[in-house]
C-alpha cells in the first residue's frame, strides 16, 4: 500500500523528480482519496489542514457570495496543488473548493507534514521551494488575468 | 549623340536646355533664390538660377551669402529635394462619383498625371537627389504592388543633375557613396567649371532622351582641360566634404545597440518636430484618410506623415512608440539599418538637410559616431 | 526613364488602395461587441485567400482598417470578417446592415501555412478575439481531421474574458466532434460557468501533442503571445514551430505607408504571421516607450 502511495506522490508534478527519502517523507503522511462531483474539498473558515495533490477531475476555487452564489476565482486539474492556509497559522481556509466532476487525490496531512518538516530542515526546505515555485506562478498567472488583456481598449 | 558622350555647352547653352525643354511641354523646374533659401521652383533660363549664390550649412544652421562669382550652381542642397515632384506631399487617391456611389469613380483615381499635370523636367539637380529617387523608386516603383502613380509621375521627369563642386558643412554624400557626382539616374549631367579656360559646363549623356535634347543645344568636344578640370572639381568637393558617416556594418551596429544610453541623450534634445522628415528627399510614411462631404460623396488622400507623430504608430488606444527616445530611435536605425532589410539599400543618400534644418541641430553623423565608439568598448572590440 | 507605358497604368483598372464594393450578405452578432459579417463581391469573383491573410475593409465615408478573415477559403463561398466594435471604423462596419456595401481591398500579407504541416500535431491557442483570424484554420484543421486526411492531432484552447465574451462559442461542439480537442477557459467566470477559470496557458498540460514535433499558432493580445511562446518553449517546442499572428497600425496595406513596421519587417506583407525566432521575440519584448 504505502509504496503504491509513494509512486504516486512520486509521479505528482509538485513532488516529481525530488529525492527518495523527501518523496518517503510526504508519502508518510499521504491516503488517496476520491471526492464526489460537487462535494467540497475545502470550505471557507473551516480548518486547514490539508495539502491536496490533483491526480484526477477538476476543482473549481471558489467563494460564495449574497445574491450570487458561489464564484469561481480559479478552476484546477490533474497535476496541481490545492490548499496552501495549512502551512501558517491560522490554518484556516479562505476559499472554498469544489469538485466539478469526480475527483481523484492524494491527500496529504498538513500537521505531519509541518512536523516533518520542523524536525528535518533539508526535507523542509526541499518541500517549501516546491510549494513557492507553484505559488508563484498561481500568482503570476493572476496578475495576467488583471491586466484584462481581451477587455476593450478605445480606439479612435 | 549617344548614351555615355561627353560635351561642353557654354552658360548660353544652359538658357538653351531650358527652352528646349519648354518647347517640349516639359514644366521645367529649377533651384531659385527665394524666402532665404534655394527652392525649386518654375524657371525660364539661366538668370533664375541661382547665380553667386553659395549657402553656408551647419547643425541647426542654412544662410546664403551672395558674391560676384558667375557660378550657377556653387551651392549644396536646399531644403526643396526632388521627392515632392514624384509623391505629392497630398493627392487624392480616389473619389467616389457622386453621393452613395459605393465604387470608386475611375476618372477620380491618382494615376500620376495622365489627365493631369503635365510632365516635368528638373534642370540642376544634385547628385545626391538623383540616388534619393533610386531609393525611392526602390521604395515606391518596386515591389510586389509599386505605386502607379509614383510609376507615372516618376517614368515621365527629366532630369538634369548638376555634380557638386561647393558641398556644405552639413554633407557627407561622399560616405553614403552618392556624389559628389552622379553616376547614374540622369538624363543629363553637367559639371560646371569657371576658370581660366571660361565659364562651361561639361555636360555627359545618361539616357536617349538626354542625347536629343543636348542636340539641340550649341556643343563642342571636350578639350583635355576641360576633362581635367571635371576631376578637380569633384575630387576638390570630396577632399572639402562637410561631414563623414562610417557605414560598416551600420546596420549591424544599429540592431545590437538599441538599448544604447545615447538614445536617451538625443532624445533629450530632440522636439520631434518632424523637420527631418519632411527635408528628408527619402522618407516616405504617409497618412490615409478617408473624408465626405455633405452630399455624401467621398474621397480617399493620402498625405506626408512622419514616424515623430505620435499617431504614427497608433494602436490599440495608443501610440506603440510613445516617447521621443523611441520614435528618434526608430527613425534612425530605419533610415540606417532596416532600410536595407526591407529594400536591400541605405535609406540615407548623405545630403545632410536633417543637419541643417533640425532646429536643435542634431547631426546623425555625430549620433552614429557616438553610439559606435561606446559599441566598441562594449565589444571589447579595436573597430575606431 | 520611361519604363510605364499609359497602357500599363489603364490596364490596372483598379487603384491599389481603392476598395471594390462588396455586399453584406450575413450577419450574425457573436458577442455584444463583435459582428462577423459575411461579404460577396458585387461584381465578379472574390479572389481567393489564405486562412491568416487579411483585407482592408472601408467603411465609405468613415475610413478603412485592417481585418483577417474569419473564414476558411473556399471557392465561391462568401467570405467572413468577424469585427470588434472599439472605434468609429468598426463601429461603422459592425452596424452595416444585410445588403449594405462595404469596400474589401485585398488579399494581404501571410497565412498560416496550413499547407506545410507534414501531419505535425497542430496546437492552437487564441486569445480574445484572436480566434477571429484562426478560425478558419481551425475549420480546415477539422476538416482534415474529420476526413482522416491527417495523422497529427489538433488541439485548440481558447482564452476569453468572461463565458460570454467566448466568439465562436457555437463552433466549439462541431469541431469536438470533428475530433479536435477543445478547451476553453476565462479570466472571470460567472454563475452558471461550470468550465474552467484561469489563464489560457493552464490549459496547456491537459492537451494532448508532441512538443518536438508540433506546430503552434497563437492569436491574440500581444502580452498573451508573449507568455504563451514562453509556456509552449517550456513544454519543449521548438521557437521556430510557434507561429503567430502580427498587429502594427495598419493604413495601406502595400507596403507604401510605413505605418505597420515592426523593427526589419513590413507587416502587411511580411506579416502578420511569422514563425518565432530569437529576433522576433526581441523585437516583441523591445520597450518602445
Amino acid at each position: 500500500m504505502t509504496d503504491d502511495i509513494a509512486a504516486l506522490v512520486a509521479h505528482h508534478p509538485l513532488l516529481a523528480g525530488l529525492p527518495g527519502h523527501t518523496i518517503d517523507h510526504v508519502a508518510g503522511c499521504a491516503r488517496n482519496v476520491a471526492i464526489d462531483t460537487g462535494q467540497l474539498l475545502l470550505a471557507e473558515g473551516e480548518a486547514a489542514d490539508t495539502l491536496y495533490l490533483v491526480r484526477r477531475g477538476r476543482v473549481a476555487i471558489e467563494i460564495h457570495t449574497p445574491g450570487h452564489g458561489p464564484l469561481c476565482v480559479e478552476t484546477l486539474g490533474p497535476g496541481d496543488a490545492l490548499g496552501w492556509s495549512w502551512l501558517f497559522p491560522p490554518y484556516r481556509w479562505r476559499f472554498d473548493a469544489r469538485a466539478l466532476e469526480p475527483v481523484g487525490a492524494l491527500s496529504v496531512d498538513g500537521t505531519c507534514l509541518r512536523d516533518k518538516a520542523d524536525a528535518d530542515p533539508v526535507f523542509g526546505y526541499a518541500l517549501m521551494k516546491r510549494v513557492a515555485a507553484v505559488t508563484i506562478e498561481r500568482l503570476q498567472a493572476t496578475r495576467l488575468r488583471l491586466l484584462d488583456l481581451y477587455g476593450q481598449r478605445d480606439d479612435d | 549623340m549617344e548614351i555615355g558622350d561627353v560635351v561642353v555647352i557654354d552658360r548660353a547653352g544652359i538658357d538653351q536646355l531650358v527652352t528646349s525643354l519648354r518647347a517640349r511641354g516639359l514644366r521645367t523646374i529649377g533651384p531659385v533664390v527665394r524666402d532665404g533659401a534655394i527652392l525649386h521652383a518654375e524657371v525660364s533660363g539661366s538668370p533664375d538660377l541661382p547665380i553667386g549664390w553659395h549657402d553656408h550649412q551647419e547643425p541647426g544652421t542654412y544662410r546664403l551669402h551672395h558674391d560676384d562669382d558667375p557660378r550657377l550652381f556653387a551651392w549644396a542642397v536646399g531644403p526643396h529635394s526632388l521627392k515632392a515632384e514624384v509623391f505629392p506631399a497630398r493627392s487624392v487617391v480616389w473619389r467616389t462619383d457622386g453621393p452613395g456611389a459605393a465604387e470608386p469613380s475611375s476618372t477620380g483615381q491618382d494615376r500620376g498625371g495622365i489627365d493631369g499635370p503635365p510632365r516635368t523636367a528638373v534642370v540642376g539637380a544634385r547628385p545626391c537627389e538623383a540616388a534619393a529617387l533610386a531609393v525611392l523608386d526602390a521604395v515606391l516603383g518596386a515591389g510586389p504592388v509599386p505605386d502607379p502613380g509614383y510609376r507615372t509621375r516618376r517614368a515621365s521627369m527629366f532630369v538634369v543633375i548638376a555634380d557638386c563642386g561647393s558641398p556644405a558643412g552639413t554633407c557627407f554624400c561622399s560616405s553614403m557613396g552618392t556624389g559628389p557626382e552622379a553616376t547614374s539616374g540622369f538624363d543629363l549631367a553637367l559639371t560646371e567649371l569657371a576658370d581660366g579656360d571660361g565659364h562651361r559646363f561639361v555636360v555627359r549623356v545618361g539616357s536617349a532622351s538626354g542625347a536629343e535634347v543636348i542636340d539641340e543645344v550649341p556643343w563642342r568636344p571636350p578639350s583635355a582641360d576641360d576633362l581635367a578640370g571635371r576631376v578637380a572639381v569633384i575630387d576638390r568637393a570630396r577632399a572639402e566634404m562637410g561631414r563623414v558617416l562610417d557605414t560598416d556594418d551600420l546596420p549591424g551596429v544599429l540592431a545590437r545597440t538599441l538599448e544604447h544610453p545615447r538614445w536617451q541623450v538625443v532624445a533629450d534634445r530632440c522636439l520631434a518636430c518632424g523637420n527631418c522628415t519632411l527635408v528628408c528627399p527619402t522618407c516616405f510614411c504617409s497618412t490615409i484618410e478617408d473624408t465626405t462631404d455633405l452630399r455624401g460623396s467621398v474621397e480617399r488622400s493620402r498625405r506626408w506623415a512622419s514616424c515623430f507623430e505620435e499617431r504614427h504608430s497608433y494602436l490599440h488606444g495608443g501610440a506603440v512608440r510613445g516617447s521621443t527616445r523611441s520614435r528618434y530611435r526608430q527613425w534612425m536605425t530605419h533610415k540606417l539599418g532596416t532600410w536595407h532589410d526591407q529594400f536591400g539599400m541605405s535609406g540615407c543618400v548623405g545630403c545632410g538637410r536633417c543637419i541643417a534644418w533640425c532646429p536643435v541641430g542634431i547631426d546623425i553623423t555625430e549620433e552614429v559616431a557616438a553610439i559606435r565608439s561606446t559599441d566598441a568598448v562594449a565589444e571589447g572590440g579595436t573597430r575606431s | 526613364m520611361g519604363n510605364v507605358t499609359t497602357t500599363e497604368v489603364a490596364l490596372a483598372a483598379r487603384h491599389p488602395m481603392a476598395p471594390a464594393p462588396y455586399r453584406v450578405v450575413t450577419r450574425r452578432r457573436q458577442t455584444d461587441d463583435v459582428v462577423t459579417l459575411g461579404l460577396e463581391p458585387i461584381d465578379g469573383d472574390a479572389p481567393g485567400f489564405e486562412a491568416g491573410q487579411f483585407n482592408m475593409l472601408t467603411a465609405f465615408g468613415v475610413g478603412e482598417v485592417a481585418i483577417s478573415m474569419s473564414s476558411a477559403p473556399r471557392p465561391g463561398a462568401t467570405i467572413e470578417h468577424t469585427v470588434r466594435d472599439v472605434g468609429a471604423v468598426t463601429h461603422a462596419l459592425c452596424t452595416t446592415p444585410a445588403e449594405g456595401i462595404v469596400g474589401v481591398r485585398g488579399p494581404f500579407g501571410t497565412g498560416w501555412g496550413l499547407y506545410e504541416l507534414d501531419d505535425a500535431d497542430v496546437v492552437v491557442v487564441a486569445g480574445g478575439i484572436g480566434l477571429a483570424p484562426l478560425r478558419g484554420a481551425v475549420d480546415e484543421l477539422a476538416g482534415r481531421l474529420g476526413a482522416e486526411q491527417t495523422s497529427g492531432r489538433v488541439a485548440l484552447v481558447i482564452g476569453a474574458r468572461t463565458p460570454d465574451q467566448i466568439v465562436f462559442a457555437d463552433d466549439l461542439a462541431r469541431w469536438r466532434d470533428l475530433g479536435v480537442h477543445v478547451e476553453a477557459t476565462v479570466d472571470m467566470a460567472g454563475p452558471g460557468w461550470d468550465d474552467n477559470v484561469g489563464v489560457v496557458t493552464a490549459l496547456l498540460p491537459g492537451v494532448p501533442f508532441d512538443p518536438a514535433r508540433a506546430v503552434a499558432m497563437v492569436c491574440g493580445p500581444e502580452v498573451m503571445m508573449r507568455f504563451t511562446i514562453r509556456a509552449l518553449v517550456d513544454r519543449g517546442m521548438p521557437l521556430e514551430r510557434i507561429r503567430v499572428s502580427l498587429e502594427r497600425n495598419m493604413q495601406c496595406g502595400l507596403g507604401w505607408c510605413g505605418h505597420c513596421q515592426l523593427g526589419p519587417l513590413l507587416l502587411c506583407r511580411d506579416g502578420p504571421v511569422r514563425s518565432c525566432s530569437p529576433e522576433l521575440s526581441r523585437l516583441l519584448t523591445e520597450r518602445e516607450r
